[in-house]
């Protein structure tokens, strides 16, 4: 067994095959944590005895005859979904040693499949960030190049999967958060459409754009995470009652005969000029390989950014409302009123950057503000989700890079927020759009730093998209 | 100087559902503190609300009973505030696009029937309770998510015994509707009073105070009295009123301002992204319309013509959606020209003994099977008045059918002249003083005789029948 390279897929046919058992796997996993993730810094906290606990019954449950393709697997999972017993501080002070009193939708899932909770990894404070440097725990660094980001938020998760110290892992992609670290650090990410994978259990940081999914090795691992994650939920009314069709069956479709559409918008100048070789590199390979190539154009991209910025603060500033020291989370010690409680526990509880995006959220709500800002936000938003409407009566799918960079170095960004924002632009209009959208490896840079290829399908064309995915995986081999 | 008084009520009704606006918590008063909680109603982190179907359709059916028009599409906000009675630190709620808009409710005034319009209905949650316990407070998030309708008038109200006679009649329409108890003890319904007077000629209105959360109707009748005359002391004396929001102290009997116009919050309204809007069909509404219940004017003047009742028998009736319901479905079983008989039943013994128990017509074994048959043996001459009255307390308290009780004693009426005339003989033999008296002229020495016939009868026998015997057998 090399834990370093196995998959989901691959792990899945040793246990069937009784190569090794799911204890066997998941101590191989745990061993693996401690002794790579030393340097990285990829999991916050790792529940071994639970993990063993729950491969030891997954090893029964297949004794006993059961079998699916994530029965005794261990995954990772993103420090801001809830799992019953465990922690949950989405990488911040304010929940330091909260426990979670329930599973989210999405870990009530895994676990009912028989899968092993590996481990929770790190993250940009309640997600917001772009290179998990935003943890108020742990600087997670870049397995590629230590000295170098992995990417966020779901930076544990991305660094985890790419080091080996995971078989695959969730992650949550509110601008980007799922594919940016996944093109950071060279693996598989996946943001379903809104609606597709339920948010219950997952703390919010911007609730109509939030999703949860799956970070891995291969786009058929993908594939099979997010079968057991998407479906309509009884606990979360924004889930769509769209079917979920067979995803492994999309994957061997190919190339020839689909339409990929280039946005003009995202070909433009001020991308690094090494990103832009893999990204023609990947188009020409699915061009040779059977795909219509088509110039498409969203011409309201240019506001994307700053509507993401107006839509989701303002969310997340009623979202974050409830960590105010009073029934859970970090409580400063003797206040003097109620209010003195909130102002204090919240001064001490949060980070820099969450209380910058509360303070905007608050600020864009605000009376006599609320029209310029959230109002027209919205309009834009309406706008920007009618560019991909227009879009995609033109073509399958859309190519384009998922960061102007491959990962920077470690505290470059974390000076100018406005840059760090600026970074998310090739990501945002997906959350914005309600689309899915998938990252993949492309290349890599003269300093061995990956390149992410991102593919745009319509809502609930996650189908299509991981068909592009596989065929291009493909074409790489 | 005459001022002219201008109220309007915001009334927060709680609906009687099973379970909480939000989550699947149960909705029972008066349990321990914190018992009925989870993670969504204590606004835990990734918890989400799903709407309460059942909350909808009852806003739906109010405002259908107040002649509202039904928003096919109306939506959720978030109203931001931070204090300990809401969990999230937001309450959601409906700014932008409520359930129901529109509709009136008719109240009687000296001065003949008013219209008091409705501006809107909407569907929230309701707050936490917050007890004080000296040194602390302790918050009991039972009632934090309850689902309230919050029925917001227009400023139409005159007075404060308008005010009085628009909250009896939302109460009594609310009830009979079945969509709360409006039980006011347990703050089923309570009610934020703006007041504001002006003076008469004066077509803008007054400066506008709003008092918040009263929750009796006496209450709101002397805060809007106090405020009234505070507010005409104000300007009678040169002085300027403000807007603001006052408290009510029923101790000191007197409003407290509690905050300002300028420092009233900013609560950064926004739509509510974790809930879908509410989308209704035509089909959905006519469905729901075809299930209400009537009005009690309707009822009354539809019973008076039906059953053939007094316009006060009807109306007593109609006042209470199950004594009417009860009532019609005993005259039903009934000969058609018994409906009075019966009304008389239930308005005197029933309606006694539902006072003497404190019980309502629900709670008590009584059918209107059960009575139906009573009061047509009793109309059939088979038992006599007393006797039926007799039963009934027994039909009440344990249920049954009056002909079982009856064959089973051998209550029946004696009508068989050759017995009765046995009784009339006796009677007659062992009172010859009585018999003296009647034949002098005392004729009221008659009614002595039956009552003695009907003693030795066991209370049997037909009254009337004994009556013509025995006058028969003192003539003789
Ligand atoms: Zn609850």
């Amino acid at each position: 067994m090399n834990i370093e390279n196995l998959t989901i897929c691959t792990a899945a046919e040793g246990l069937r095959k009784r190569a090794f058992s799911s204890v066997e796997l998941t101590q191989g996993i745990l061993d693996a944590i401690q002794q790579k993730d030393g340097p990285i810094n990829a999991y916050l906290t790792v529940d071994a005895e639970g993990a063993l606990k729950q491969a030891a019954a997954a090893d029964a449950a297949r004794s006993a005859g059961l079998d699916n393709d994530l029965l005794g697997i261990p995954i990772a999972i993103k420090d801001i979904i809830n799992v019953e017993g465990q922690p949950c501080t989405c990488a911040s002070k304010m929940l330091e040693g909260y426990v979670s009193p329930y599973d989210a939708t999405v870990a009530a899932r895994l676990r009912s499949a028989g899968a092993v909770f590996a481990g929770r990894t790190n993250m940009d404070e309640f997600a917001m960030g772009s290179s998990t440097e935003n943890s108020a725990f742990k600087q997670t660094c870049n397995p590629h190049d230590l000295s170098r980001v992995p990417g966020g938020s779901s930076g544990g998760s991305a660094a985890a999967v790419a080091a080996g110290t995971a078989l695959a892992a969730l992650g949550t992609d509110t601008g980007g958060s799922i594919r940016q670290p996944a093109s950071f650090c060279g693996c598989v990410g996946l943001k379903p459409s809104y609606g597709r994978v339920s948010r219950y259990g997952v703390t919010a940081y911007a609730s109509s754009l939030d999703q949860v999914g799956p970070m891995t090795k291969t786009v058929e691992d993908a594939a099979i995470l997010l079968q057991a994650l998407a479906g309509v939920d009884a606990h979360d009314g924004t889930t769509s009652p769209v079917e979920v069709p067979d995803y492994r069956a999309a994957l061997a479709g190919g190339l020839k005969g689909l339409r990929i559409g280039l946005p003009k918008e995202y070909f433009i100048e001020g991308t690094d000029p090494e990103v832009m070789v893999h990204i023609r590199k990947a188009i020409d390979d699915c061009a040779k390989a059977g795909a219509e190539i088509v110039d498409i154009s969203l011409p309201h991209t240019e506001y994307a950014t700053a509507v993401y910025y107006i839509i989701a603060t303002a969310e997340a500033s009623a979202n974050l409302a409830r960590f105010d020291g009073v029934r859970y989370g970090h409580r400063t010690a003797a206040p003097e009123s109620v209010f003195d409680l909130y102002a204090k526990s919240r001064a001490e509880g949060f980070g820099t950057e969450v209380k910058r995006r509360i303070i905007l959220g608050t600020y864009v709500l605000s009376s006599g503000y609320y029209d310029a800002y959230y109002g027209r936000a919205q309009k834009a938003r309406t706008l920007i989700r009618q560019d991909f409407t227009n879009a995609f009566k033109q073509c399958d799918v859309l190519l384009t890079p998922v960061a102007p960079t491959a990962a920077y170095k470690r505290g470059e960004a974390t000076d100018d927020p406005l840059k760090m924002y600026l970074g998310d632009i090739f990501t945002v209009p997906a959350n914005l759009g309600g689309l899915c959208a998938l990252s993949v490896p492309c290349g890599m840079t003269h300093d061995r730093l990956p390149v992410g290829l991102q593919i745009l399908g319509p809502a609930f064309g996650e189908t299509m998209l991981l068909r592009v995915g596989a065929a291009y995986e493909r074409l790489r081999v | 100087m005459k001022y002219l008084t201008t109220i309007g009520l915001e009334t927060h009704v709680q609906l009687k559902t099973a379970t909480k606006m939000f989550c699947s918590c149960s909705l029972k008063f008066g349990e321990e503190p914190n018992t009925n909680i989870c993670p969504v109603c204590l606004g835990y982190p990734g918890a989400l609300p799903l709407a309460n179907r059942e909350a909808i359709k009852l806003t739906v059916l109010s405002g259908l009973m107040l002649g509202c028009t039904i928003n096919k599409h109306s939506t959720f906000d978030r109203k931001n505030y931070f204090y300990p009675d809401m969990a999230k630190d937001y309450q959601i709620t409906q700014n932008t696009h409520p359930l129901c808009l529109g509709g009136g409710v008719t109240i009687q005034t000296p001065n003949g029937p008013k219209l008091i319009r409705i501006n809107h209905i909407h569907l929230e949650e309701d707050a936490a309770k917050i007890n004080h316990y000296g040194q602390f407070s302790g918050v009991d998030y039972n009632r934090g998510g309850t689902p309230l309708m919050e029925i917001v008038s227009e400023p139409d109200l005159s007075s404060q015994d308008e005010a009085m006679a628009y909250l009896q009649a939302l109460k009594q329409i609310l009830v009979y509707t079945g969509v709360s108890d409006c039980n006011l003890e347990e703050g089923n319904m309570r009610s934020d009073v703006n007041v504001s007077i002006r003076p008469e000629g004066q077509t803008t209105l007054g400066t506008k105070v709003e008092i918040k959360n009263m929750n009796t109707f006496k209450g709101i009748y002397a805060a809007a009295t106090y405020e009234i005359a505070r507010q005409t002391y104000a300007l009678t004396h040169g002085k300027v009123l403000v807007q603001e929001t006052r408290r009510w102290d029923p101790d000191a009997n007197e409003t407290q301002s509690m905050r300002s116009k300028e420092n009233a919050h900013d609560y950064r309204y926004f739509p509510e992204p974790d809930l879908v809007p509410i989308a209704l069909s035509d089909e959905q509404i006519a469905e729901w319309r075809s299930s209400l219940p009537e009005l009690p004017s309707a009822r009354r003047i539809r019973m008076m013509e039906e059953y053939g009742i007094p316009e006060y028998d009807a109306g007593v009736l109609a006042d209470a959606r199950e004594n009417a319901d009860f009532f019609e479905a005993t005259a039903r079983l009934c000969d058609k020209q018994l409906g009075k008989i019966v009304s008389n039943w239930f308005m005197v013994e029933v309606m006694r003994l539902l006072s003497e128990t404190g019980k309502a017509i629900g709670a008590c074994a009584l059918t209107p099977a059960a009575l139906a048959e009573l009061v047509t043996l009793a109309d059939q001459r088979v038992i006599n008045g007393p006797t039926a009255k007799e039963l009934l307390p027994e039909l009440f308290e344990k249920g049954g059918m009056p002909k079982t009780l009856v064959e089973a004693r051998g209550l029946g009426q004696v009508s068989d002249t050759t017995a009765l005339e046995a009784f009339v003989q006796q009677a007659i033999a062992s009172n010859p003083k009585s018999v003296e008296d009647y034949k002098a002229g005392k004729k009221a020495a008659a009614g002595y005789f039956v009552g003695q016939v009907m003693k030795l009868s066991k209370g049997k026998a037909d009254p009337k029948l004994v009556g013509e015997l025995v006058a028969r057998a003192l003539e003789q």
